[in-house]
């Protein structure tokens, strides 16, 4: 898996490419008819609503179950589901409802770590790329092209197998290091159609300075694009996580991730216990779901050309 | 001349015949039915034109101008777009009824259309060549050679210089007026009766625009074909249209001659278009816009549409929608008071 | 055009430079032993150690290690496995089992284009129809499960529960391609369907496709000639981008399907820490996929003739 191309999932229609002609203004109310849009849209609020409670449990997860993830029973060791442990048991015999609940909170701060870092680099080298251009963009461009040039997993999977203690810091700066391109570019081509606009041009010729441009001016007007591409991105890292995890370049016991929980079991033996499999990747897949959909719909509705 | 027809339908229609028109619409309704609710694009509008005759329909954006065209051309989306009544008839033959496979042989042979902007209009990857070749291809079955070598005969008969060349380059090496008249080569490949000029020369400069005018003028003699001219620009209907149909909210509100329109107009939606523009003698002789806006094609006003911004509306007006109905012959106007406008005009 | 390809491969070159570098350095350059991280968990024997550190030829300075290595590269000199076939050349192990390994991208690229670009254009042509929405919410679906969960998923629907279809191995043939190469292809394919479907509808509405209906032409030669066409433009960017998802997919995949390609042995050798063997295949796959992305940069040139060659 790569992080996506930002115009992937909306094809021609990437949010790169849509006019930003809105003063600032506008861009305000930009915000303020979208939400008007998004809130009667099932699409946007159910998972944002499931978001919600993932993010709870990953901050509590103690309010969700009784147990805890390392009170172990081997002689029960993945045992089906039955009456008061759901979701069966591990092959450890611990109960798999608690670690998946437990696990929320490495794989969601993972995702948060890496989607944070790499909205950081995007706002901050995005910006300046695309509005001084010249060489400073010449020179990020091309930094970003390396980095492009290497496939997410790919990459990932080789700079972590030279790290010997792999823990949620670990694994989210070598994402982080890898994953950034694709939101840099978006929000560099949003940046450079915002500064050649009309009032942009505007208060430049008032005498407002770079600084003051870049902050009040551009990227108010740029920003909204990165922030849906970066609703979807959380969601592809958390699957990227899980990924990685699973084929033993990411996370380890006795760290604790959704990633995890799939990865301990050798393949073959997830087949004749399937619970072991539907459970943990089902979670995965509700939360990446929930940030592909809720990113997905946020960028439809903050798209002028789809009003 | 014949007689006149005389209906209160609002869709009547009441021209001068001096042959038999090749293609006329009649009572004409689009609509647009959007979530925001139905616009009515155009509601009951009639033109025709004769071979070698020039109809002007005049109009602002929004007014449907367009739509009538894209009607008959087959360009009206569905949905949103539906044409809920009235019929179109080329050679006699009604076009709304005809099966697919006859459509689209009149599109192809009977009237052809070109667009404002050519850019857009042309297909970006394929060449110019190409795209001509095309119609011979597919409609005379020629082959290659013979399909480019027509092609190239028409760029050359269109004014483009080094024809032979220039076949093989894509729409976006061509300059903007050049384009345009490759657009017309294309439109005019397999000699239509009927050539519909949709704003043909809005997107070009001052005085490109002028050329293409002239060259369309040109062909339409040579080829005797009626040109359908769909504007908004009051000087180049005067310069080259025979007739016009000046166009308010989805409705014709006065068709006549373009010389008599324009001098004594019947309508106060044309009396104010006249009023609008500079006239020459006058240079600094104030304007006098027409006030107001158009309205919103999806809130009509009951009555006459154009009533809320008239000198000359009375209760009436806001009452009963006005049809059209002739003035004198050859003239129709779509107002209550048509004979004060004159008076006052 | 000639210049515009030898200006793409200059500046690939900056590219695979300082990727491959970026790759080096981060395994044999980061604080601590490189060689006991190579050997993982187990302690390599001491004249293991002796040779690695010979090969890789760590007692020089990093950028002169760098260059003896890709030096080595580029002349097919990948390393010696260290665990999961001990003591092979690693591109003896890589000319052993690339065949497998092609065989599943083809099938997958099959799969993606003819279903994902197939479903794209029913998608757009009947838009918001049921068949719409099923295209639109399946892609979704897929592109939010991780690859390895829908290739264990299908091997337990086809292969166990109705036993359809192989699961594991090549022993069957072609068959045997079938279930992983359309499990390699899923996120790809539902990509390409979207991609598809919106790039046609923009298309569709756009003013050349009305100047083709004026044309008198049918339906089928408008959508299939001029909209299509142009269509394809974002799609074929895409398929070289995707050639990274397919690359990553191919490790996971054949580690699943038990598929002796050389992403199968990537899987193994990252399990069991054979860190020769899974730096000289992803530095391969690095190449390959930015060779790829020369490749559609050219295609896409001749696609679409608005880009310029300069």
């Amino acid at each position: 898996m790569s992080a996506p191309d930002p115009s992937s999932l909306g094809g021609q229609q990437s949010a790169a490419e849509a006019t930003h002609g809105e003063d600032v203004a506008e861009g305000a109310s930009l915000w303020g008819e979208a939400w008007r849009d998004l809130r009667r849209n099932p699409f946007f609020v159910l998972p944002v609503l499931v978001i919600a409670v993932l993010t709870v449990m990953a901050i509590w997860p103690q309010l969700f179950t009784d147990l805890v993830p390392r009170s172990c029973d081997l002689s029960r060791s993945a045992d089906p589901p039955e009456a008061g442990h759901w979701f069966g048991f591990d092959r450890q015999g611990c109960d798999l409802y608690t670690r998946v609940v437990y696990s929320t909170r490495a794989s969601l701060l993972i995702g948060l770590t890496v989607t944070l870092g790499a909205f950081a680099i995007a706002l901050v080298l995005g910006s300046l790329s695309g509005y001084y251009g010249r060489w400073l963009d010449a020179v990020l461009g091309r930094i970003a092209d390396v980095f492009f040039g290497i496939p997410l997993v790919i990459g990932a999977i080789v700079l972590l197998t030279a790290v010997v203690d792999r823990g949620v810091w670990q694994v989210s700066a070598v994402l982080t290091l890898l994953a950034w391109p694709p939101m840099f570019r978006l929000m560099r081509s949003t940046v450079l159609s915002a500064r050649e606009s009309d009032y942009v041009q505007a208060a430049r010729a008032l005498g407002a300075g770079n600084a003051r441009v870049i902050i009040r001016h551009v990227i108010p007007n740029s920003i909204a694009p990165v922030i849906a591409y970066a609703t979807v991105f959380m969601g592809v890292i958390i699957g990227a996580e899980a990924t990685l995890t699973f084929l033993g370049a990411g996370l380890q016991l006795p760290a604790l991730s959704w990633g995890v929980l799939l990865s301990s079991p050798p393949p073959r033996e997830l087949l004749n216990t399937p619970h072991l499999l539907l459970f943990p990747s089902l979670f995965v897949s509700l939360t990446v779901l929930s940030f592909v959909l809720a990113g997905d719909t946020l960028r439809d509705a903050l798209d002028p050309k789809l009003r | 001349m014949s007689e006149l027809p005389t209906t209160h339908d609002t869709g009547a229609w009441s021209l001068p015949r001096r042959g038999e028109p090749v293609l006329s619409v009649r009572d004409l309704h689009v609509e647009f039915r959007t979530r925001r609710g139905t616009l009515q694009a155009v509601r009951g509008v009639s033109w025709d034109v004769e071979p070698g005759e020039t109809l002007a329909i005049l109009g602002e954006s929004g007014s449907g101008k367009s739509v009538s065209a894209q009607a008959v051309m087959g360009l009206i989306d569905s949905p949103p777009g539906h044409i809920t009544s009235g019929s179109i008839h080329f050679r006699g033959r009604d076009l709304l009824g005809a099966p697919e496979v006859e459509q689209r042989r009149v599109r192809a042979e009977g009237v052809s259309i070109i667009f404002q902007d050519a850019l857009t209009a042309l297909n970006p990857v394929f060449t110019v060549g190409w795209q001509i070749a095309e119609l011979f291809r597919v409609h005379r079955g020629l082959g290659r050679r013979e399909a480019y070598q027509r092609a190239g005969d028409l760029l050359d008969r269109v004014g483009i210089p080094s024809a032979r060349q220039r076949l093989h380059e894509y729409p976006h090496q061509f300059s903007g007026g050049m384009r345009q008249r490759a657009m017309i080569a294309m439109a005019l490949a397999l000699e239509p009766d009927v050539l519909i000029a949709d704003e043909p020369t809005t997107a070009l400069d001052v005085t490109v625009q002028a050329q293409i005018m002239d060259l369309l003028t040109d062909l339409q003699r040579d080829l005797g074909m009626g040109l359908v001219l769909i504007t908004h620009d009051l000087a180049v209907v005067a310069d080259v249209a025979d007739r016009v149909a000046v166009m308010y909210a989805g409705r014709v509100v006065e068709t006549g001659r373009v010389r008599e329109v324009f001098t004594d107009p019947a309508h106060p939606y044309t009396l104010g278009l006249m009023r609008s523009i500079p006239p020459l003698e006058r240079r600094t002789a104030s304007l006098d816009p027409i006030r107001g806006t158009p309205p919103n094609p999806g809130a009509l006003p009951v009555g006459c549409a154009f009533a809320p911004r008239c000198a000359f509306a009375r209760d009436r007006c806001r009452e009963e929608d006005p049809a059209l109905e002739v003035v004198e012959a050859g003239r129709a106007s779509a107002c209550h008071f048509s004979e004060e406008v004159r008076r006052d005009g | 055009m000639g210049r515009y390809i030898l200006r793409r491969i200059l500046q690939m070159v900056p590219v695979v430079i300082c990727a491959t570098f970026l790759i080096y350095a981060m395994n044999f350059a980061l604080p601590g032993d490189p060689v006991r991280a190579l050997g993982g968990e187990r302690p390599l024997p001491e004249e293991v150690q002796e040779q690695i550190r010979d090969r890789y030829n760590l007692d020089d300075p990093l950028l002169v290690q760098y260059g003896k290595y890709m030096g080595n590269v580029l002349q097919g000199d990948l390393g010696e496995s260290l665990a999961v076939r001990r003591g092979t050349d690693v591109s003896d192990i890589i000319a052993d089992t690339w065949p497998v390994t092609a065989l599943l991208a083809l099938v997958a690229f099959a799969f993606e284009i003819v279903i994902g670009i197939g479903a794209g254009v029913v998608a757009a042509l009947r838009s918001g129809s049921f068949l719409d929405n099923l295209v639109r919410g399946s892609t979704i679906l897929i592109v939010s499960v991780p690859i390895f969960v829908i290739g264990l998923v299908a091997q337990i629907v086809f292969g166990v529960r109705l036993g359809i279809l192989p699961v594991a191995g090549t022993a069957q043939g072609w068959v045997s391609y079938i279930l992983p190469g359309f499990v390699l292809a899923a996120v790809s394919l539902a990509y390409v369907s979207r991609i598809t479907r919106n790039s046609l509808m923009e298309n569709l509405r756009a003013d050349y496709v009305r100047t083709a209906t004026a044309k008198g032409l049918s339906r089928r030669r408008v959508v299939g000639r001029h909209a299509l066409r142009n269509s394809m433009i974002p799609v074929v960017t895409f398929l070289a981008f995707d050639l990274g998802t397919l690359l990553s997919g191919t490790i996971v995949t054949e580690g699943i399907f038990n598929l002796n390609g050389i992403g199968g042995i990537a899987f193994d050798a990252i399990r069991q820490q054979d860190g020769t063997v899974v730096v000289g295949i992803v530095t391969m796959f690095v190449l390959i996929f930015v060779l790829a992305n020369l490749i559609v940069d050219i295609l896409y040139a001749v696609l679409d003739p608005r880009i310029r060659y300069d």
